[in-house]
């Protein structure tokens, strides 16, 4: 028996090896720059904080927290996460329930209308010039209303709702309920994983994301903590990166405080996600059954 | 006919007199179109007003005539585009980082995927699939800033490492050639373990008895994953792979733009920071558009032709 049982071992040891590997991997980075950001900066500028602080000194933390744009940064981007998810699921939930219906006329030319826009889109350009003729640059309305809806997302959706047995819905429409009633009182209370799970995803795209804050907002007031990030993080890195080619040295950021201020945009993520993690899992299965 | 539909949705749904149902009915479908009404608004202001407007491609577009006043010059912007020298260092580094990003962060998940799946430690498993995802979470600026700590010549963690064994530091960044490596390494972090939710979810509904079969057969570990675990999930591999074939031509603008940097350049540029760079830097709209419309053509190829081969192969394709 135990000559049959020891390759098993070795094999469960080996993966968990892998797998202990790959965890080592995905987390150094983050214990990096957490370590820099607790550390004091002449630690930091002897090179000595690998995964452990040196010579603690949480005073990064205590500049980032006092600075009024990076709050105000802060402010917007959860003003502007908070709205977005709101108003994203609504449309969602709009546009999927009706897309269930085969009464509704005209269900194969909406799906289409959608659907193509996954595959084609007009470019960057043109939808700049759309939001800047709609007047909506500097406003924090061209970061929420062009992106309000996805298609993948909205699909995701529609069939989650098409898996709700149809008769459910039947006996409270012959109960006198209107569609709208249907779906308020019975879809959406069935829904809850799902609902969860775009929620987050609409949620952290927003969160993380700063290309359109780049092309549409020059306004500081306006700027989410992504864009202000990037200006702290990349700035000072292409000047450091170019420096040997005589670039012009232009404010350059202690380490640590980059470091604090990445910390700061992203420890509300790290808290949410893993609480929401059964939810996205099962939302992604339905997703990848039928794409 | 009902004039004024607002009304009928604030009503309360009270039962219906049998009388009245067959206008109840009407009316209720009538609330499925007020749902969906302004959903589709959004898609064709937002998804197909854009679409439009990629006319100025065709166009030399001013900006005070606007898409509608500005005059028709047929291909000349294509032209000039194609002249440009830039062109083709452009569409060659996006096909470039695209290609080997299929190579090398295609099949991670599913490896992953695979090793998680063997995993018979629950505990272990579940931290690992947290742990795992976490990249997915972060956005790229972040990451760009992460990179940089991590690989930079001087004070980046894996130079003080490659120092302190008494070894020359490597210009991780600054040399164009290990930037591409750098560069497919972190999609390949960021990604592989959000990857592997699909590819577990496809392992779920591989049949146990098989597994069974298999071992009173004699069949060792890996002879079960070659033959039944890689089987199992390979109408998911397609379609994923059918997915990544149609983005060949596209690329997001962030993780190129955050990760590149001057010294770089000649790999880094890719279309869609052409695009920003001509179009609204340099304010070069109907070139730009032109650029972007030449992208999404041939990427709609790239999806109808790989979609069809599946189908050829006898696999169920996206559509």
């Amino acid at each position: 028996m135990t000559t049959k049982i020891a390759p098993q071992r070795i094999a469960d040891a080996v993966i968990m090896l892998i797998v202990g590997i790959a965890l080592i991997v995905c987390l150094v980075p983050f214990l990096h720059i957490l370590s820099i950001s607790l550390s004091s900066k002449q630690a930091v500028l002897s090179n000595i904080v690998t995964i452990f602080p040196r010579e603690f000194d949480p005073e990064a933390y205590r500049i980032v927290f006092r600075d009024a744009a990076m709050l105000r940064a802060m402010g917007v981007t959860i003003f502007l996460t908070v709205t977005f998810t709101a108003v994203s699921m609504i449309m969602s939930i709009c546009a999927a329930y009706p897309l269930t219906k085969d009464r509704l006329k005209g269900k194969s030319f909406f799906m289409l209308l959608i659907v193509f826009t996954m595959f084609f889109s007009g470019g960057l350009i043109p939808e700049y010039l759309l939001v800047k003729e709609l007047g909506l640059l500097n406003s924090l309305l061209a970061l929420i209303v062009p992106g309000m809806i996805s298609a993948f997302n909205l699909i995701i959706l529609k069939t989650f709702f098409s898996s709700i047995p149809a008769s459910l819905e039947e006996s409270a429409y012959l109960d006198g309920c209107s569609h709208i009633g249907i779906l308020t009182r019975i879809v959406l209370p069935l829904s809850l994983p799902v609902l969860a799970t775009l929620s987050l995803f609409y949620a952290v795209s927003r969160w993380n994301g700063f290309m359109d804050a780049l092309f549409y907002i020059t306004d500081s007031q306006l700027f989410p903590i992504q864009l202000k990030l990037y200006q702290i993080i990349m700035n000072s890195m292409t000047t450091d990166l170019t420096a040997q080619e005589g670039a012009a040295q232009t404010e350059v950021v202690p380490e640590g405080l980059k470091a604090a201020s990445i910390m700061f945009a992203t420890t509300p993520i790290l808290i949410v996600y893993p609480w929401l993690q059964r939810y996205f899992v099962s939302g992604i299965m339905i997703g990848a059954v039928k794409g | 006919m009902e004039k004024h539909p607002a009304q009928v949705t604030i009503k309360p749904s009270v039962p219906v007199l049998t009388g009245r149902r067959r206008r109840a009915v009407f009316l209720q479908d009538y609330q499925l179109y007020l749902l969906i009404g302004l959903p589709i608004v959004y898609f064709l202001l937002f998804k197909y007003v854009p679409m439009y407007g990629a006319a100025i491609a065709f166009k030399d577009y001013n900006i005070f005539q606007g898409v509608l006043g500005s005059e028709w010059v047929g291909f000349d912007n294509f032209r000039q585009l194609f002249a440009m020298s830039q062109f083709y260092q452009v569409v060659r580094n996006t096909l470039l980082l695209n290609v080997l990003d299929l190579l090398f962060s295609f099949p991670a998940p599913i490896v992953l995927a695979i090793l998680l799946n063997e995993l018979r430690v629950v505990w272990f498993k579940k931290a690992a699939q947290t742990i795992l995802y976490l990249p997915h979470f972060i956005s790229w600026v972040i990451i760009g800033g992460l990179v940089y700590q991590m690989f930079a010549n001087n004070g980046g963690l894996v130079n003080n490492l490659i120092q302190a064994l008494g070894l020359q530091p490597i210009p991780f960044l600054t040399d164009k050639n290990n930037w591409v490596l750098v560069y497919l390494g972190t999609g390949i972090w960021q990604s592989a373990g959000w990857g592997t939710i699909i590819y577990l979810a496809a392992l779920t509904g591989v049949n146990k008895e098989l597994y069974e079969a298999a071992e009173v057969d004699g069949a060792g570990r890996l002879k079960k994953i070659w033959h039944i675990t890689l089987p199992g999930i390979r109408s998911t591999i397609v379609v994923m792979l059918i997915m990544q074939l149609g983005h060949i031509m596209s690329i997001g603008f962030e993780r190129p733009y955050v990760m590149s940097n001057p010294l770089v350049m000649d790999y880094a540029e890719v279309i869609s920071t052409f695009v920003y760079k001509a179009g609204l830097q340099s304010a070069q709209f109907s070139i730009a558009t032109a650029m972007g419309l030449f992208q999404a053509f041939i990427g709609m190829i790239f999806v109808i032709s790989a979609n069809a081969v599946a189908k050829k192969f006898g696999e169920q394709g996206i559509w």
